[in-house]
């Protein structure tokens, strides 16, 4: 029994979003009595961050802090039209309609303002900790919770703002069938160094190291904490999950979540990880998304690696004992590769 | 069906209810007691995150009778953070970002919890083994792994 070490990498180039039906997605924000601010979305966070990311963007396009913004997700019958939390098109597609609807109510805003202060909008500007004030004059102020009263029980304004994020369909050119099915980019590379045990056919991952370029990182320890549980999906997808092990005979599928096998705090190892930070010209200040490539990079990677291990090539997934053991079998033994 | 009285201290308060014969802890806790923190997860012991210390040590409340906590102490995530200050353990997992979608997050802490509370200063792969009947769906472990190496550090200078 030997157990054979084998590295292996990938590269991908993944599309944010995608061109089917435009692509929308809305944001509506508006002030509430107290002066802070809502922002209504039907788009869904399930632990990918997007509560943040749009709070951040939202409070930022304002000019107010972060804490003065609220986010209120994942009901169709409060919030405007949303595609939906795939394709890796949250933060980009959701975040620009946010961005779109915090301006409109930014403008509003600031008219309001200057009407209470009686100068002219163009000469106010927000110090990003709840007051607007008079560009070079600080002491000619007024705080947003003021701004919104007075709007409300004076001027009778709404300090609010839409906005939709659409993307121009692309037709299919009939005669390639080429069309432009995205507006911007991500990339990765992921290097997978992994263990394969000859005599079981159990693979053992050693160690990940990877980049990625993602836009501007809108806020980096959500991108990390995306980058480093994704990556393990990928891996569980590569050698753990499948409902139909024997596909298309659905014999031996797990039946519950207890036989579902999936990977386990006492099967991660080191992952490295480099972002690189290209911003995205069309993107919420310039952000595209980790998304679902933290995970796509991984099967290619470990798949290569296993190679790299045992010369064997194994193109279903997930790499199971059985299928690297019968592999190794046909082949007449584990052959490893230079090492690379 | 006949009730069954039941009492037994639920985070150092005393609590009396009537649960039918067969009733999981999770159930009582959560729909008769009205503590939400043990989330119902696969049901079936897979999955941790219904995870309660019963007189100290950590159990499956799915897999657990109501009855059989009759006079015994229930510790559940409800009872964690002291008055208004969270959880040394709580601080951490918020400092090193260790809850994605948070479902797993109940029990990961009660699991972190009871091995703190017997070992002060684990080693990583002690922290490994106590968390090893939990899944996180995220598979954000190595962040959860962190947090609590470094609420055990914390506590150890303190």
């Amino acid at each position: 029994m030997t157990r054979h070490r084998g590295r292996g990498t990938a590269s991908i180039n993944y599309p944010i979003g995608m061109n089917l039906g435009g692509d929308p997605s809305q944001a509506l924000v508006h002030s509430n009595p107290s002066g802070k601010f809502t922002v209504a979305l039907s788009s869904i966070d399930l632990g990918q961050g997007m509560k943040s990311v749009t709070r951040q963007i939202c409070a930022e396009t304002l000019g107010v802090p972060v804490e003065d913004v609220y986010v209120d997700t994942a009901d169709s019958d409060t919030g405007p039209h949303c595609m939906g939390s795939f394709a890796s098109r949250g933060t980009h597609r959701v975040g620009n309609a946010v961005m779109a609807a915090a301006r409109e109510a930014r403008g509003v805003m600031m008219e309001a303002a200057a009407e209470e202060l009686e100068v002219n909008a163009a000469d106010l500007e927000t110090d990003g900790r709840g007051n607007i004030h008079v560009k070079g004059a600080p002491h000619r102020s007024i705080s947003t919770k003021d701004v919104a009263i007075a709007a409300q029980f004076k001027q009778g304004k709404t300090i609010s703002g839409r906005g939709i994020f659409l993307v121009p369909l692309s037709d299919v050119d009939p005669e390639t069938g080429e069309m432009s099915p995205a507006t911007c980019y991500a990339h990765a590379c992921l290097v997978a160094e992994v263990e394969v045990d000859d005599e079981t056919g159990e693979v053992a991952m050693v160690r990940m190291d990877s980049a990625y370029e993602l836009g501007r990182a809108l806020n980096p320890r959500l991108v990390e904490q995306q980058l480093v549980g994704g990556a393990w999906m990928g891996v569980s997808h590569a050698l753990y999950e499948t409902p139909e092990p024997y596909y298309p005979d659905p014999v031996h599928g797990p039946r519950d979540f207890v036989e579902y096998l999936m990977p386990g705090p006492g099967d991660i190892c080191p992952h490295d990880i480099a972002v690189l930070e290209r911003p995205a010209p069309d993107g919420p200040f310039g952000g595209k998304g980790p998304g679902e490539m933290c995970a796509n990079p991984v099967l290619p990677a470990v798949a290569n690696a296993i190679f790299n291990a045992v010369g064997v090539r194994i193109d279903d997934l997930p790499i199971t004992p059985e299928k690297v053991l019968r592999a190794i079998k046909a082949q007449g033994g584990a052959r490893p590769q230079a090492r690379r | 069906m006949t009730k069954i009285p039941l009492q037994f201290r639920h985070n150092g308060r005393d609590v009396a209810i009537f649960v039918d014969g067969g009733t999981n802890l999770l159930v009582a806790l959560r729909e008769l007691i009205g503590d939400m923190t043990p989330k119902f997860g696969c049901g079936q012991g897979g999955c941790g995150t219904c995870s309660v210390l019963i007189d100290g040590e950590l159990h499956l409340s799915c897999l657990t009778l109501a009855e059989t906590v009759a006079g015994r102490s229930v510790e559940t995530l409800d009872g964690m953070k002291q008055g208004p200050n969270l959880h040394p353990l709580q601080r951490a997992f918020a400092e090193n970002f260790a809850a994605q979608c948070g479902y797993c997050t109940p029990g990961m802490l009660m699991a972190a919890k009871a091995l703190l509370d017997r070992n002060s200063a684990p080693s990583r792969a002690d922290v490994i083994e106590a968390i090893s009947g939990n899944i996180c769906r995220c598979t954000g472990y190595e962040p959860i792994i962190n947090a609590i190496l470094a609420a055990a550090g914390g506590r150890a200078s303190a």
